[in-house]
């Protein structure tokens, strides 16, 4: 079996602040196999972006990885002195960033800049960077690439900024390129061809992706897996065609009945989830889901689910724990299974 | 039988055109010897909303969406064209007394929930002000009821009127951006993108408050996006603008069902497809152009799979049956 | 999703009061950062000192200096108490006039202390006056306020401010000049400074302008100047506060350099500027008292009050915490 080219293992972020610690990221594991694109899903301050600065070493103090392993291709990165993780970033890890705009400095030329990248992480003459640079440019679709090495980024506009960006994440040949949010800036038409372009360049080279979003759509197209996190917390990973179209823990179902698509009745209202998403310091006891979820029963208050298995998933959440010392009631695993949740089998009646 | 009484016209907007001047000033313009540069946002529009229904407005960025939402609540001036609300013309000349009178019909619920709220007043002094500018209530104590009623109204607690907007999370903010537009009694609400910032529950919650309101209130929604999937879910009418113009309008079952121009079927195309049939998205072709120099004729044919000579010289005229209306020389 | 009555929203409301203004200050991030930077706390409580002492100079100073009655030549040129020759009355030496240096210094600090805040505040309030309809009202108004800023950014501080010093000498007379030489110091001093809060201010307006809460303002019809002063400037005053806490010190030198320069407070009421150019000629020939110690309070006090406003502005800055 082939090394997987993450591994995250029991991630643990803390953000200290002086109303006491706050828990970012609480036990997060997940793997990312070669050439694979995990979709990583949530809401604002669910934690993605947290784990991705995470992997990649950017996190803003006072944050900081309190526990866990973040393992690239199988050596650990989380432990490393800033000058190793420096070149590791870049080099190994590639990083896309959500406002094209930003992304690139204004004051240089994009040839420059592609070049520099090139150079940081490779040894070769200039001129070899600059015809790789082009060669990258012409690679994300810039037509004209030559004469647009001369450009500066604000004559470019915003899908063809965003290519660039993305050119500059792969000038390197990562191992593992994260995209954080890459395609919410961009117009809805040019979303599809960015998205497109960055799979089919991944791919290509064997890169495996982290693309981070909140738009279950551009997952749906895109990625192989997806986790799905809330309140820092995993709720489910696995398959994107399974976890879409059968979703396993009920906060995902109720995120997949809320988004409105083209097909359905327009008039019905649109399914929505009671409450809100706890803020980080007032996260509920036990299942940080609990007081929003339909199938709560008495175990989810007072203890914390792990990642159980769920068909070809894994779901956080009671109703797939294999072992039951407090049986759901009846009811609820009812409408559980009417939810389309598919139950563990049940417990033999001698107890087994 | 009943007669069934046609709603009447709330809102008509008739040939609305406006320009920018984004020339540089003169002197530079004299060493540089360029030009005037001026920008067509909105080139010629011409819709009309009725009494209780959404309309919806769908474009992107350059479609000049934006800048038709401000001049239709009163906040830029056309460069032509008229827009007229319950009879009074916003841009017409007008008395101090009917210029109030107008304004107290109309409220715009804006995209970003961290900008539309004052953060330095509290949020019931921000739900209370258009009540406090229109005079409608005097008595203190009984404004901080109402303030409470509309608080409740859109699912928060009367005792938040007393907290700051940030210690409210983005879809907290957009109801209490929805209250404040309740609080003056309008007929007619603007909604700009109000779930562009959103999470996906979220704007679920929001739009549902939306809808339910509009039933409640006889509201008149004219509601601005560029997420298809939700202006289905939201629109009776659909307008879809491109570079400043209409290129097509129907009603929203149609449009859906049969998308006229290749712009719409475009944006359709555009879609994610979240329920996995397997749907091949269509290789949509280059980027919005700029918006200064925007393409001779058809402003998209540079874009448009079934482009034809015509379609480069000739500016397209309407062509419309019934309700419905497309701007593409393919329908002359 | 309950409707709740009117008389149920009252009593709910009437129900939970917002908590004081002392108790939110109190808590605030601002604070909590205070009472951790040493520094913030040591010149705030030096600038306190200072600020107390020449508040109350009336009552500790042990002689009053301007008393003509209380002061004897005889008792000039006497050096500090704890030096030969000094007088443990006098703790820190007599002047050139036999004043004492210590109650010369308190007196002076008063109105050094007055002539900088009151230059501040003066600055302050036209540089936002001015940059609030700079910035909001665009147009030919930006354009005049901010020329006029400009070319009055191409003169240095003391010359604008000898200037106006100069034009009200001529025009009021001696007489009449030094019952009013305060408002004209304020004024002075005031005009020079009002540039920096004018384009600060001009500059947060303009972001301030674009956003949707003042568009919801003007879509009631709200008048531009209601708008302005209710909404846009709560949101625009942070930078000042720390702009004015650095210019105090430089206000106070401001002063301290015209009085040096004569063009400042009558020598009847010297401030410590006075005193250290009265000092300055005795320097070298031995008296050094005279100029070091005002010179010392100044620097401390400027220091202080320098180092306050630092620590404000790193405070304040959003992107640092």
């Amino acid at each position: 079996m082939t090394e997987a080219t993450l591994s995250v293992r029991n991630l643990r972020v803390e953000i200290p602040t002086r109303r006491g610690v706050l828990t970012a990221i609480d036990d997060l594991s997940f793997d990312i196999a070669p050439g694979e694109v995990l979709g990583m899903v949530g809401e604002s301050g669910a934690g993605k972006s947290i784990t991705g600065s995470a992997v990649i070493g950017l996190l803003e103090p006072p944050g900081r990885v309190a526990g866990g392993e973040i393992r690239l291709a199988g050596e650990r990165i989380d432990n490393l002195p800033p000058e190793r993780m420096r070149h590791i970033r870049g080099k190994r890890i590639g990083m896309i960033f959500q406002d094209p705009l930003t992304s690139l400095n204004p004051l240089y030329r994009i040839g420059d800049q592609l070049v520099e990248t090139i150079l940081t992480h490779q040894r070769m003459t200039s001129g070899e960077a600059r015809d790789k640079a082009r060669r990258l440019l012409e690679e994300v679709g810039i037509p004209a690439a030559e004469t647009r090495l001369s450009s500066y980024p604000h004559q470019f506009s915003g899908g063809m900024r965003q290519r660039v960006v993305i050119a500059l994440a792969l000038a390197a040949d990562p191992e593992l390129v994260i995209a954080d949010e890459p395609t919410t800036a961009l117009d809805v038409s040019v979303q599809a061809q960015i998205i497109a372009l960055l799979k089919r360049l991944c791919a290509e080279r064997g890169a495996s992706v982290m693309l981070i979003t909140h738009d279950m759509g551009v997952i749906a197209e895109t990625a192989d897996r997806v986790c799905v996190l809330y309140a820092g917390r995993l709720a489910e990973l696995g398959p994107v065609r399974e976890v879409v179209k059968h979703p396993q823990h009920p906060y995902t179902i109720g995120l997949m009945a809320a988004i409105p698509s083209l097909s359905g009745d327009p008039d019905a209202a649109l399914a929505q989830i009671p409450g809100s998403m706890p803020r980080l310091g007032a996260i509920p006891p036990g299942c940080a889901f609990n007081p929003r979820c339909t199938f709560a029963f008495d175990r989810c208050t007072a203890e914390r689910p792990d990642a159980y298995p769920a068909g070809a998933s894994r779901a956080a959440c009671f109703l797939h724990a294999p072992d039951r010392p407090y049986a759901a009631p009846p009811d609820v695993l009812a409408a559980a299974r009417t939810a389309g949740i598919r139950l563990p089998a049940p417990m033999d009646e001698a107890g087994r | 039988m009943t007669a069934i009484v046609a709603p009447r016209t709330l809102v008509e907007v008739r040939g609305l055109r406006r320009t920018f001047d984004l020339s540089k000033p003169w002197l530079n313009r004299m060493i540089e010897r360029s030009g005037r540069v001026s920008l067509t946002a909105v080139d010629t529009v011409d819709f009309s909303i009725r009494e209780g229904e959404t309309y919806a407005l769908v474009g992107e960025s350059g479609s000049g969406k934006s800048t038709i939402a401000k001049i239709v609540v009163g906040l830029l001036a056309p460069t032509a064209g008229s827009v007229t609300i319950d009879g009074t013309e916003v841009w017409g000349r007008k008395t101090a007394e009917e210029e109030r009178r107008m304004r107290r019909k109309i409220q715009m619920i804006f995209q970003d929930p961290y900008a539309s709220l004052n953060p330095r007043w509290r949020v019931g002094t921000i739900i209370a002000e258009p009540i406090a500018a229109f005079g409608l209530i005097t008595d203190a104590k009984d404004r901080v009821a109402r303030v409470g009623e509309l608080l409740s109204l859109v699912g928060l607690d009367p005792r938040d009127a007393v907290k700051f907007p940030h210690e409210f999370s983005g879809g907290q903010r957009q109801r209490i951006a929805i209250a404040r537009a309740l609080a003056s009694d309008p007929k007619f609400i603007v909604c700009d993108e109000p779930t562009s910032a959103l999470d996906v529950s979220v704007q679920a919650q929001v739009l549902n408050l939306l809808r339910d309101l509009q039933q409640r209130l006889g509201l008149t929604y004219l509601f601005i996006s560029h997420n298809l999937a939700v202006v289905r879910h939201m629109a009776s009418r659909v307008g879809v603008l491109y570079l400043g113009r209409l290129v097509e309008e129907a009603p929203a079952r149609e449009l859906f069902a049969e998308p006229k121009h290749p712009y719409t079927r475009m944006l359709l195309d555009a879609v994610p497809d979240i329920d996995m049939e397997g749907k091949e998205r269509l290789a949509i072709a280059g980027e919005i152009p700029n918006p200064v120099n925007p393409p001779p004729g058809c402003h998209f044919h540079p874009r448009c799979p079934m482009a034809m000579d015509r379609c480069r010289i000739e500016t397209p005229r309407h062509n419309g049956a019934g309700n419905a209306s497309v701007l593409c020389h393919l329908y002359d | 999703m309950g409707h709740v009555t009117g008389e149920q929203a009252k009593a709910a409301t009437e129900a939970v009061l917002p908590p004081s203004r002392t108790a939110s200050f109190l808590d605030s991030d601002l604070w909590y950062s205070f009472t951790r930077s040493p520094l913030a706390v040591v010149s705030a409580m030096v600038v306190a000192v200072l600020v107390l002492a020449a508040l109350f100079a009336p009552l500790i100073a042990p002689h009053n200096p301007f008393d003509p009655a209380q002061i004897s030549i005889l008792d000039s040129f006497l050096p500090p108490a704890w030096m030969e020759g000094g007088d443990p009355r006098f703790l820190l030496g007599t002047d050139d006039q036999g004043r004492d240096v210590l109650s010369t210094i308190l007196f002076g600090m008063r109105i050094s202390l007055a002539v900088g805040f009151a230059s501040v505040v003066f600055a302050m309030v036209l540089g936002i006056t001015l940059g609030l309809m700079a910035g909001y009202l665009r147009g030919w108004v930006d354009t005049a306020i901010m020329r006029i800023a400009d070319v009055q950014l191409t003169f240095p501080a003391i010359l604008i401010a000898l200037l106006v010093n100069g034009v009200a000498r001529a025009w009021a007379g001696p007489q009449s000049y030094d019952k009013a030489v305060f408002f004209v110091l304020v004024l002075s001093i005031g005009l020079s400074f009002w540039v920096q809060y004018g384009r600060t201010v001009r500059g947060s307006v303009l972001v301030e302008a674009n956003k949707e809460y003042v568009l919801a303002a003007r879509l009631i019809g709200l008048s531009s100047r209601t708008i302005m002063v209710k909404h846009v400037l709560p949101n625009v005053l942070g930078p000042v506060l720390v702009i004015a806490t650095i210019n105090l010190a430089l206000a106070i030198i401001t002063e301290a350099t015209l009085s040096f320069l004569g063009v400042g407070v009558p020598p009847t009421q010297p401030s410590l500027g006075t005193l250290i150019r009265i000092g300055n000629d005795f320097l070298f020939s031995g008296e050094w008292w005279i100029t070091i110690f005002p010179g010392i309070t100044l620097a401390v006090l400027a220091l202080s009050v320098n180092l306050l406003g630092d620590w404000l502005r790193d405070a304040l800055n959003p992107k640092l915490r």
